[in-house]
């Protein structure tokens, strides 16, 4: 089949590789009809995650059709499913407290060795992210294997396009997920970082939750504008001070809600001498995570940070004072997608969430290498493409943007 | 095709690598867990008396009896008498343990197990019953003329409600001839911790899903198969 595959940094291409097959009872095997290419995915791009192996498949944000199924998949051949992110075994002990991006047993036992001493414990596995997670192979492919197909894939009914619930597997429940934990009340002014996918839906899922205002960051007009069409007043980085402008914006009271979706390139993911690298990354650090620092220092007292965006290392100068004086609460994570996933479709069948206005693009696998270029070089127009391994080269549509009608 | 797959970067042992655990009889085998050789537990090593509730293994050096001790603690999800029972079936353990290539039962205390060795190589060793509490512990010793003397012992010790169990194999080792280092080294092809650590993560992937879980995929690597846990 075809498939993207990552050799290094800023070096993707389009390569011949073996067909996935069924290696476990539970695993399904789906032909990718969409997959997008996500801004986790630009990480992987820059080189920041050095758990990545030359020729690693790329792609978590993946739905398909299912054409083969092992004997334990409760799905059937021919359904339409989302597959989230995560891959999760719905058995062990975080999977049954819906913690599935926790799951103990979806990485396997030989590469959850990194993570344990990294981080203390192992993460779950997930689709195309480095062999952090597992190394699986990701969907920007023609076939993908899915593992514990009985717990993750969302069965999509009839009608339903493929760019309504694509974001089902990533995206759409992040920026649910991110809005769920500011705990947002009536009344709140909630302040997002970051208008990338997932603050554009972490400013839709705000209002959603009851947010009065959302207040929006960051610095290309383009996604400003996507976020004021969601409703969202918008903040310009360059032309303020973010501080400033949301303490004078909420009567010297300051924001209820603070969601950072914007993350840190800067990646502390060593596999090789973690805690050599700990430190090289440590120093890398000091300057990337500012918005997540404007965050806390710009949350009211008693207020709550919810951070979606990724972060792999240490960091210094953490603002512990602000945190700590300002009684702040903060919530986190690698987002727990199958928790979410039936809710969020409901809704969109519902037409209370709109999930396909800030597509830019649509195009073929044979153009990925140029579209994760167009990703990274040019945020402010390509708002996020969608690949589609149907497509012939060469075909790529530049969406019309639609003018968002609130549901 | 082969319901799982083991995580193995061995060569030799790829070709058959493909096995299938649930239920049915893989043929018998020794512990990748239990092949570190031994001591008895407890025994030898340090002269200060600890005061923490840790399990020994957990100990600095001084406090902990012997450093051929390693031991993990992993939490199943599932009953103690059923983990017991999987357990005690030696048969079921090369299903799970990385270097240990069959089991076979004896008599109602011992049992040959073959190891595979680096180079093709195998080990096989007697090894004998020394405590068996049904659903609680499991304690085995290699006989006299083992190549590496190996002692080791699982528990089966109640979480808290609704969490299942927690299980704990601890094993001790003697060097074989000469160093400590070595022997082991020839035993495991893998630091004894590593080796305990991923086992007792397999065992527990299987009796909580079913299954072994593998990240076998396609990749633009040559020399690679789709079927195949390659890290
Ligand atoms: N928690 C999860 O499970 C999860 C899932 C998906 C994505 N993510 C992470 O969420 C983050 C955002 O994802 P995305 O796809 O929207 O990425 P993106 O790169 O498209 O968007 C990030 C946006 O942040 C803006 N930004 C940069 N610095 C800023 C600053 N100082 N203040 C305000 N805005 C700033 C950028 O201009 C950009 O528009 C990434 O870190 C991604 O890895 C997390
Ligand atoms: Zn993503
Ligand atoms: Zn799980």
């Amino acid at each position: 089949m075809r498939a993207l595959t990552w050799h290094g940094r800023h070096d993707v291409r389009v390569d011949t590789v073996p067909d996935p097959e069924i290696v476990n009872p539970r695993d399904a095997i789906i032909k990718v009809t969409s997959t997008a290419i996500c801004g986790s995915d630009l990480h992987l791009y820059d080189g920041y995650i050095p758990t990545m192996r030359a020729g690693d498949i790329l792609g978590h944000e993946n739905m398909g059709e299912v054409v083969e199924v092992g004997s334990k998949s409760t799905l059937k051949v021919g359904q339409r499913v989302v597959i989230p992110f995560t891959i999760s075994c719905g058995s062990c002990f975080h999977c049954s407290k819906q913690q599935y991006s926790a799951c103990d047993n979806s990485n396997p036992a030989t590469t959850s060795d990194m993570s344990e001493t990294l981080y203390g414990y192992p993460m779950g596995g997930a689709f195309g992210y480095a062999h952090l997670t597992g190394g699986y192979a990701g969907g920007q492919a023609e076939y993908l294997r899915v593992p514990y197909s009985d717990v993750g894939p969302v069965v999509i009914p009839d009608g339903l396009e493929d760019d309504q619930v694509l974001f089902l597997s990533d995206i759409l429940p992040t920026g649910w997920m991110g809005a769920v934990n500011a705990e947002i009340e009536q009344g709140d002014t909630v302040a997002v970082w970051g208008c990338g996918p997932v603050g554009l839906f972490a400013i839709q899922s705000a209002f959603q939750l009851g947010a009065h205002r959302v207040i929006a960051i960051d610095h290309y007009p383009r996604r400003l504008q996507l976020a004021k069409q969601m409703g969202a007043e918008i903040l310009d980085f360059r032309e303020v001070d973010v501080r400033d402008a949301l303490f004078e914006m909420t009567g010297g009271i300051g924001p209820d809600a603070c969601i950072e979706c914007v993350g840190m390139e800067t990646h502390g993911l060593g596999i090789d001498n973690l805690a050599d690298h700990a430190k090289v990354w440590l120093k890398l650090g000091t300057d990337r995570p500012a918005a997540f620092r404007q965050a806390i220092l710009s949350c009211r007292k008693g207020g709550r940070v919810s951070v979606p965006g990724v972060y792999g290392g240490m960091m210094d100068k953490f603002p512990i004072g602000a945190f700590m004086e300002k009684g702040l609460t903060m919530k986190t994570g690698q987002t727990h997608v199958q928790k979410y996933t039936r809710q969020l479709l409901e809704m969109i069948q519902e037409g209370k969430l709109d999930t396909t206005w800030f597509i830019s693009h649509h195009a073929s696998l044979e153009d990925g290498p140029d579209m994760y270029r167009h990703w990274h070089d040019e945020q402010d127009s390509y708002t996020k493409i969608v690949l589609k391994p149907g497509l012939a080269k060469g075909e790529v549509k530049a969406k019309q943007e639609k003018q968002h009608e609130p549901a | 095709m082969a319901p799982f797959m083991l995580n193995d970067e061995d060569d030799e042992r790829n070709g058959s690598v493909e096995r299938a655990l649930i239920g049915a009889a893989a043929v018998a085998a020794t512990a990748g867990l239990a092949y570190l050789v031994a001591r008895t537990l407890g025994g030898g090593g340090g002269d200060k008396a600890p005061i923490s509730d840790a399990p020994p293994s957990a100990l600095r050096r001084g406090y902990k009896p012997s450093d051929a001790l390693v031991s993990r603690t992993v939490t199943i999800a599932r009953p103690a008498r059923e983990l017991y029972d999987f357990w005690r079936r030696f048969e079921n353990l090369a299903g799970f343990m990385d270097n240990v290539k069959s089991v076979e039962t004896l008599d109602d205390k011992r049992s040959r197990w073959t190891i595979a060795a680096p180079g093709g190589t195998e080990i096989q060793f007697v090894s004998r019953i020394t405590e068996d509490q049904p659903g609680r512990v499991i304690a085995w010793e290699s006989e006299e003329d083992a190549p590496v003397r190996n002692s080791g012992r699982v528990e089966f010790l109640d979480a808290a409600p609704g969490r299942g169990t927690m299980v704990r194999a601890t094993v001790d080792y003697d060097p074989p001839f000469g160093t400590l280092g070595r022997g082991v080294a020839k035993l495991l092809q893998r630091e004894p911790n590593v080796q305990a650590r991923r086992d007792l993560r397999r065992f527990k992937q299987l009796m909580e899903t079913g299954e072994i879980t593998s990240s076998a995929s396609p990749s633009g690597r040559r020399s690679e198969e789709p079927t195949r846990q390659y890290l």
